[in-house]
This record gives C-alpha cells, structure tokens and sequence, in this order.
C-alpha cells in the first residue's frame, strides 16, 4: 500500500527551491514543468531539473514530475529529459483513460529502451468532468498508484466558483476516496491556494480527511507540516492500536474480544493493523503507554 | 551572428549569454568571484568541451549559482543560440 501524506509542488526553474527541495519534510516532492513554469522557460527547466537530478541523490523523498499535458506541444520533450532512474512518478494533469493509457505504455517502452530496471508510476490528475466520470477506470490502469484532485481547473470546467466550504468539490474528492481505497492506493486532495490562511488550510484537510483522502498537495513549504500531522495518526490513535495489538496476541486467537469494555472484531484490528503501519512509515513512535 | 540567452539574476541563479565568436573568451562576474570564480569556469570549460565548443564567448552573471545550475544555464543559452536571437 502506498502511503504519503504531502506532497509539495515546487517549479523546475527555480534553482533555489530546487535544491531544498528536501528539507521541507514532504513525503513527496512535485517538480513541476507545467502550470508553474512559464511558455518560454520550459526548455530552460527541463534542463535545469535534469541537471539537477544527475547532481543530487534525493534519498529521503518521492521524486514526481508533473509534466505538461498529453497534448501540448511540450509533452514529448518534457517525457524524454524526465524518464530516468532518478524519477519516481509521472504526475500527468488533464489526465483522462485513454491518455492515462498512452503514457503507460509510453513509459514501458522507455523504460526498456533506457534500461531502467524500476516501474515509474503515474499519478494522473483529475480535473475535468470527464476524467471525474472516468475514475473507476482511470485507477485501474498499470502503475496508477494515486489520483490527485485538481480543484481549480475541474471547477473551471464544471463552471462553478470554488468556496472555503468546499461543496463544489465533495462528489469528486469522496469518488476519489472511495476508488483509491478500492484498489489500495494513495487519494490525493487538491492544494489549499491561500498560502496565507493557516486556519483554512487546517479545515479544508481535516475535511478531506474525514472523507477518506489520505494525502494532500502543497503549494508553499509552510503548508507541509501542517497536512503532515492532520493525515498522521495521532498519539492517541497510535497508542490505542497498539494496545489492540497487544490484547490480540493475549487472546490466544479469539476472533472476538473486549478491551476497555468494547467489542474488539476483525474490522478493529484491521484498523489497528493500518494505524500502526502509517505510523512506522512516518517515523512516529510506536507503543502503548499503558500496557494493561 | 548567433545568441542564446539563459537564467535570471535571482538568488542562487546565474544568467549566460553565449554568443558566436572567432576564439574561446569567457567573462566571469559572481557575488562569490574572489571563491568560486575558478570553479564555475572550469564548469563552462568543462561543458563546451563535451560539446566540443571552442569558438564562442561566455558571459556569465553569477549570483551564487551552484555547479548544476551553470551548467544548466550554459547548456539551455547553447539551444537558444539561433540567428533569430541576434
């Protein structure tokens, strides 16, 4: 199961954000030779990035490249500078199934030409009507092993204003979930653009949270700390699997037992089992603090 | 004449000008010259020499640049040099 809770969107034609790109404690980094990189400077940033990339060994972090659409004019050479072994994960916008589709067997052909002996995975972006329509599909396509909401340019094709409540974005982000869930693989929710408004940021995860995305992008470095500690487990969450993991193993195989007064069944220790995992995988601290 | 322009003057950034040229010049102006001066042109030495570029003249306006991105910068000024830059 793959499992990140942040990744950080940062332009390929910035030197000095390139390299401290680590430091700002993402699961993921996005480099991003779309939205954020000028017409006239994309050649320059591809350069950049690949230079960059051949420098630097980003062990503690994902590597995604988010390049530019399927059908822009910038697609193939964007795709031919990008797909190394430095590079993770294609994060595709405008994504739909038949283009999803395309850049699966784009990639394996690279892959094989390069000699590259990992898969790359793609994330695609849904952000339009059509895409949203086509998520059931979308998820199921080789090396999709997340989808990320994109809630600007899907509200601009749905007409509709974007609002701090979010309305206009719950079906998209809890078909997202639910998809995502179905298949074992990361729901990405889309920026908060307020890079100033912390309290809104704070709210607009906790929602995205509450309906099942298990990570969300960020636009600015100060957004990251804060989605990483909405979509960990919390201490008591962690201390409360941990004792249901300790009661398991005393229950000698009991399908069914109490801890605390309550019914402890396989759903709960399912639970437990996911907490502790996402827990190990984000360095937090594993135990219960009062082992009855 | 032939012209490539790359980079900026932003922090950690450098702008190169390549032009077309009868010899190999190289021009140099850094916020960190009196340290890294040598370094950031055996970097532009380094670079044409694996494109086996001689007959050009390098101006670079370093502002604390690191290696890859000279070299970055140097390699997207030589793709950019075209007569219609002149």
């Amino acid at each position: 199961m793959i499992m990140r809770r942040s990744l950080l969107f940062i332009p390929a034609s910035k030197p000095a954000m390139l390299q401290n790109a680590e430091i700002f404690g993402a699961d993921s980094i996005i480099f991003d030779l779309e939205d954020s990189v000028s017409v006239d400077e994309k050649d320059s940033a591809r350069i950049l990035l690949s230079q960059f990339l051949i420098s630097f060994n980003l062990d503690k972090v994902e590597v995604c490249v988010r390049v530019n659409d399927l059908h822009s004019p910038f697609f193939v050479d964007d795709l031919n500078a990008m797909i190394n072994k430095k590079v993770d994960t294609i994060v595709l916008p405008k994504a739909n199934v038949r283009d999803v589709e395309f850049l699966d067997k784009f990639l394996l052909k690279m892959e094989l030409e390069r000699n590259i002996l990992k898969t790359i995975n793609i994330i695609p972006i849904i952000e339009t009507c059509e895409a949203v329509n086509q998520i059931n599909e979308i998820v199921k396509i080789n090396r999709v092993n997340g989808l990320l909401l994109g809630g600007e340019d899907l509200t601009n094709d749905l007409e509709v204003s974007r609002t701090i409540d979010g309305w206009e974005i719950f079906y998209p982000r809890t078909k997202i979930a639910y998809a995502c869930k179905a298949r074992g693989i990361d729901a990405i929710d889309t920026p908060y653009i307020n890079t100033l408004d912390e309290e809104g940021l704070i709210l607009d995860t906790k929602k995205a949270k509450s309906l099942g995305l298990n990570a969300k992008c960020a636009i600015h470095p100060n957004q990251v700390s804060v989605i990483n500690e909405i979509l960990s487990p919390s201490i008591e969450e962690i201390e409360y699997a941990s004792r249901v993991m300790i009661a398991v193993e005393k229950s000698n195989d009991k399908g069914v037992f109490s801890l605390d007064g309550k019914m402890i069944d396989k759903p709960i220790i399912n639970k437990a089992k996911k907490v502790l995992e996402k827990a190990k995988k984000f360095g937090l601290k594993v135990g219960a603090k009062d082992e009855k | 004449m032939k012209i490539g322009i790359a980079g900026s003057f932003d922090s950690c950034d450098a702008l190169i000008t390549v032009i077309e040229n009868d010899k190999l010049e190289i021009e140099i102006e850094s916020i960190v010259e009196n340290q890294f001066k040598d370094e950031i042109e055996k970097v532009i030495r380094t670079t044409l020499q694996a494109l086996d570029l001689n007959k050009v003249k390098v101006i670079c306006k370093d502002k604390g640049a690191l290696n890859y991105t000279i070299r970055a910068r140097l390699l997207s000024a030589i793709a950019r040099m075209s007569d219609d830059n002149a």
